[in-house]
């Protein structure tokens, strides 16, 4: 269909617009740092294999070494001897995969209930609000903990948990978006002029909703990669890689004599997380005229 | 007579405990302008809106028939009327300031509505959309077309929703209140560009306006609305100096106008007493509970529309006491 095609080009944030929002975006330092450390993040997930060949699950030292104790092992190693340093960049790898891919899947399962039911509105979105709050009504961690009980304790198992936990939010913000642009002149101009639905919720309306829900990526990733570090915690995520959740997990026992193993992934949860969350203040800043308009 | 390119009749358009419009009659024929005026809420948007099927949620088309070209619109599908809108029939709305889309380039919306209703490769469309870019003479189309609508005037804006609606030649266009939005000094540019499109393309216009300085300049024939009735019809010449009907003699004289002796300067404007909604249930005449001379006889049935000279109709029962009283027996 026509409009599918269009799609990629619809989906370019206008240039003049991306100038502009860019231009905002340099001149807020907090949104600048967090995005180079997010950047180097990717670097060095991307670069674990280089960086560390061997599985990070392998004993390689001897254990309880502290941090800057030996040079070879600037984070120690934990009570098996295998390399903090190591398990921290591996971590790195699978946080970020599952923030990303949960992030990616949460918002398409979102983009599509909530444009068609913001969109059409009357029953078809009486229909789906009910089923948005089906997800909503039960504790959104419990209902994690039971999709990926019920499933393979796999990384796509749960990212598609993770997914399915947090897809509501995102559906509700483009509803709600959808539902105030519909009323605007110039959808009724599109309609004016022979276009279909698809058309016009694809190339009229979307591109116009994307600026709120750029911002809210940010921080669903925040959140998907909080959500697989309190899975890896309790035990409940892939016991075959290495994630900050299961290091912290794994750490938890040995608190009072060897604290490091639970605060160095600590810190690197703390650090992604914030990064993640600044990003997405930033982004709202550049990307909504009217606040970037009062600085 | 040549066949009138739209016909309506008897258009009745129901909300569920309202009729905004009722029985409306007129037609269009090819490259005539036809102006309906009325005050908000007389139904004229509505109308237009009825005519593209278009209508609000709620609202309906409770009876009558459009027929476009020979084919009665009420009766066709949506799909169908998707064909229509936009390629054969067009409409221009009121706020060129609200009506583009923000976040795409002028021209990206000419090229999409060329290449939705004429085939057109994306090379081609654009080159089209430069030609028409420069029919609504906007100055520097090569350079316009890659601007986004926030970075033109309210003017321009209404000149590029003009070559949007224009691009694929449609035969009839329906202008509501085109110039409503625009400064008094762009106004009159923008209708003569509509009559200039009219002539050269030889389309229908149907002119939607509260502004009678508008009508009696640019209109072929025009339409007075009353309460969503049609309530005097004729050539701008009659119904601007010789009304028959008192409505349409009320809103002359509430109207600043600069012919001699009717300036504001020379007294006060004078209103009409009471507002539009005291229509609403009314029984006979819709104009009767303000109307200055309303007689027994203009309670009883909606007033027919009475041929009072050849190309002049009024529908007040007052202005034919004998007709009045046929349509009482």
């Amino acid at each position: 269909m026509a409009a599918v095609v269009d799609m990629a080009e619809t989906l370019a944030v206008p240039q003049e617009g991306r100038r502009r929002a860019f231009r905002a975006f340099l001149s807020n330092p907090a949104g600048v740092i967090s995005l180079a450390f997010l950047l180097c993040a990717v670097a060095l997930a991307l670069a674990a294999p280089h960086l560390y060949p061997e599985d990070p699950l392998s004993m390689v030292a001897r254990p309880f070494l502290w941090p800057g104790q030996n040079a070879s092992y600037p984070l120690g190693t934990d009570s098996l001897g295998r390399d903090v340093a190591a398990g921290v960049v591996w971590g790195t790898r699978i946080s970020l995969l599952v923030g990303f891919c949960a992030m990616a899947l949460g918002i398409s399962l979102g983009l599509l209930v909530g444009a068609v039911a913001g969109y059409f509105g009357g029953r078809v979105d009486d229909a789906l609000v009910k089923f948005i709050e089906i997800f909503q009504t039960p504790p959104s961690f419990v209902l994690l903990v039971v999709l990926v009980a019920i499933a393979q304790p796999a990384i796509s198992t749960v990212i598609v948990a993770i997914a399915l936990v947090t897809w509501p939010t995102a559906a509700r913000l483009v509803r709600a978006e959808f539902r105030s642009l519909r009323e605007k002149d110039f959808v009724m101009a599109a309609r004016g002029l022979g276009y279909g639905h698809a058309r016009i919720i694809v190339r009229e309306i979307l591109p116009n909703a994307l600026p709120p829900l750029i911002v809210s990526a940010s921080v669903l990733v925040a959140t998907a990669i909080l959500m697989e570090a309190a899975l890896s915690f309790l035990g409940l995520s892939d016991p075959n890689v290495v994630s900050w959740g299961s290091m912290i997990g794994a750490g938890r026992e040995l608190l009072r004599t060897a604290w490091y193993l639970c605060a160095v992934p600590g810190v690197a949860i703390v650090l992604t997380v914030l990064a993640l969350n600044l990003l997405g203040d930033a982004l709202n800043d550049s990307l909504n005229p009217r606040v970037s308009a009062k600085r | 007579m040549t066949v009138p390119l739209l016909e309506v009749h008897d258009l009745t358009i129901a909300f569920p405990a309202a009729w905004p419009v009722r029985n409306l009659s007129f037609s269009v024929a090819g490259g005539e302008t036809v102006a309906i005026v009325g005050e908000s809420g007389s139904g004229k948007s509505l109308t237009a809106l009825a005519l593209m099927r278009l209508l609000p949620g709620a609202a309906r088309i409770s009876s009558g028939r459009i027929d476009f070209v020979g084919q009665d619109l009420v009766t066709f599908s949506e799909p169908a009327m998707r064909k229509v809108r936009g390629a054969r029939l067009a409409m221009i709305f009121q706020e060129p300031m609200t009506s583009l889309n923000p976040v795409l380039t002028i021209g990206a919306q000419i090229v999409d509505v060329l290449r939705l209703h004429e085939n057109l490769s994306r090379r081609a469309a654009r080159a089209r959309a430069i030609e028409l870019l420069d029919l609504v003479r906007v100055a520097d189309p090569h350079r316009r077309i890659d601007d986004y609508p926030h970075r033109l005037s309210g003017g321009m804006r209404q000149r590029v929703m003009i070559a949007i609606a224009v691009a694929c030649g449609p035969r009839l266009l329906i202008a509501d209140e085109p110039t409503t939005a625009l400064d008094v000094t762009i106004q009159a540019q923008v209708l003569d560009l509509l009559d200039g499109l009219r002539r050269d393309l030889g389309m229908g216009l149907l002119l939607i306006t509260h502004d009678l300085s508008v009508v009696g300049q640019w209109a072929d024939r025009v339409i007075v609305m009353y309460a969503g009735c049609k309530v005097e019809e004729g050539v701008p010449d009659v119904i601007l100096h010789r009304p028959r009907h008192p409505y349409t003699e009320g809103l002359l004289a509430a109207s600043p106008r600069t012919a001699e002796g009717s300036s504001y300067r020379d007294g006060l404007l004078r209103e009409i007493r009471g507002s539009i909604a005291s229509a609403l249930g009314e029984q006979g005449c819709p104009f009767r509970p303000r109307c200055p001379k309303a007689a027994p006889a203009c309670t009883l049935a909606p007033p027919p529309a009475v041929v009072v000279q050849p190309g002049h109709l009024a529908a007040c029962p007052v202005l034919n006491p004998r007709q009045a009283r046929d349509a009482v027996a």
